[in-house]
């Protein structure tokens, strides 16, 4: 009885009917606290002692890298379960995560330009974590594109799955050793953060964003992942019957 | 998993096959051979031919050259037992695929790793590396390539299936050689500074270690899904 809601969650129709207000419910307080957080954050947070108001990318910035990051383990997770259960849903979760992955590490690498023009006085240096986020839209693009070779849905399935475990198990592997190279090649010229801890004035619209971002991915994943749905189950019954009662 | 008696007898007939068909394509071990010649040579002729510009630059050049190489004769390593039905019988054959895997990886790498390790102190000496670095260069190579051809093994398993999987293998493939390439050129970059080696090499022999073990694991996974299909 306890494995129940695993079992069900199975089931691509049961998912695409009880998450329905979810999406619906978690797009509402999502972009509540995205509004809150960027209006506290941008407009009332106290500007940064040495970086002004251009430190104030920190709420879109920091946010977008942290939920990055753990959209990759969502996808590798979800691999492992689509392969060690063979659960549909398992895969089309792993696809979901891929590209908002994806697209979050576009816009934390995005962002930290813009903040390093006004702060370090260039767009982009060979600094150990940006590095490694770089390495890290590179690894969701493989994925991606990995996915969309196969015709065969099943077969994009399974390898991008195998590539997602393959890839989970090589990212500590990869951050370790590209701090190691930039230490050696050039010690720490940059700190994002020195140790000084952040200021509550700061800190709890931070908090906030980073609430907001997660929950704004969770709403994106069921939202793209009831779309998934429609079009892998486009020809069984109970999908057509839906299309012809919205016509 | 147990060793069955049967299995170092089947991990010796599948070595001695691979050998074999290797070597009756001889083609196959000179290209990637001939490939890092060639861009060798392109590097002096887009950059400088000056010492004073080159050596700086030849450990990381080596490295991805060596890297390029190895990627270019990955798609190779499945694809003919594919094509002609031979990785299915191995699959048939109730032999663990793991063993099959490992004994093709270990070859590739006899083929193409082994061969431009041997190579590039010569190739070293083209791009003006300092000669106390060749030792690391030559160990740094031996240790890397052999971790190389075992990730890149996984990519080839994931693509073979797919009829131009050749520039996918590479986008795969590249994110994941990313440790290996910064502890491979570290170490001849230590070398040329005169700095102490060992941590890098317990490093790399390390990282070789954890995908001797894992690399054939994921790769016979991964043949299993492209035979499916």
């Amino acid at each position: 009885m306890a494995w129940q809601w695993f079992h069900r969650m199975g089931s691509p129709r049961w998912f695409y009917e009880k998450f329905a207000p979810w999406e619906k419910g978690l797009a509402i307080i999502a972009v509540i606290l995205l509004v809150v957080g960027a209006i506290w954050g941008l407009g009332f947070s106290p500007a940064e002692r040495l970086q002004g108001n251009s430190a104030r990318i920190l709420y879109i910035h920091v946010p977008a890298a942290i939920v990055a990051m753990a959209g990759y383990y969502v996808m590798a997770i979800s691999g492992a379960v689509g392969l060690i259960w063979r659960m549909k849903m398992a895969f089309i979760s792993l696809k979901c995560a891929a590209h908002i992955g994806a697209v979050l590490t576009f816009l934390a690498l995005f962002t930290g330009a813009l903040w390093g023009k006004p702060t370090w006085g260039t767009y982009w240096e060979w600094d150990a974590r940006m590095t490694s986020t770089l390495v890290l839209l590179l690894l969701y693009l493989g994925i991606i594109a990995l996915q969309s070779a196969y015709s065969n849905q099943e077969a994009a399935d399974k390898t991008s799955a195998i590539l997602a475990l393959v890839g989970s198990i090589n990212i500590p592997i990869i951050y370790l050793s590209v701090k190691f190279w930039n230490t050696l090649h050039q010690g720490a010229t940059i700190k994002i953060t020195g140790e000084s801890s952040i200021d509550a004035s700061m800190a709890y619209p931070l908090i906030t964003m980073i609430l907001a971002y997660y929950l704004a991915f969770a709403w994106l994943m069921i939202a793209h992942m009831r779309a998934e749905i429609l079009q892998r189950e486009r020809k069984t019954v109970w999908v057509q019957d839906l299309v012809k009662e919205s016509e | 998993m147990i060793l069955l008696p049967g299995m170092a007898q089947t991990l010796k007939a599948c070595f001695r096959r691979e050998l074999l068909i290797g070597f009756r394509n001889r083609g196959d071990i000179a290209n990637p051979l001939i490939f890092f010649l060639c861009m060798l040579v392109f590097i002096p002729l887009g950059i400088s031919p000056d010492s004073q510009v080159l050596a700086p630059l030849a450990p990381g050049m080596i490295w991805v050259i060596a890297l390029l190489a190895t990627l270019l004769s990955l798609d190779r390593l499945f694809m003919t037992d594919y094509e002609d039905g031979s990785l299915e019988q191995m699959l048939l054959s109730g032999q663990p695929l793991y063993l099959t895997t490992l004994a093709k990886i270990w070859v590739h790498w006899m083929m193409t790793g082994l061969p431009l390790t041997l190579l590039s102190p010569l190739l070293a000496r083209l791009m003006f590396l300092p000669s106390e670095a060749f030792a690391a260069l030559v160990l740094s190579l031996l240790l890397g390539t052999a971790v190389l051809s075992f990730i890149g093994a996984i990519g080839a398993a994931l693509t073979v299936a797919l009829k131009r999987g050749g520039l996918l293998l590479s986008l795969i493939v590249m994110p994941l050689y990313v440790p290996a390439l910064i502890l491979g050129s570290g170490i001849v970059q230590n070398a040329v500074e005169g700095f102490d080696n060992q941590a890098y090499v317990a490093l790399l022999a390390a990282y070789l270690l954890l995908c001797t073990m894992l690399a054939p694991l994921a790769a016979a996974a991964a043949l299993r899904v492209s035979l499916d299909t």
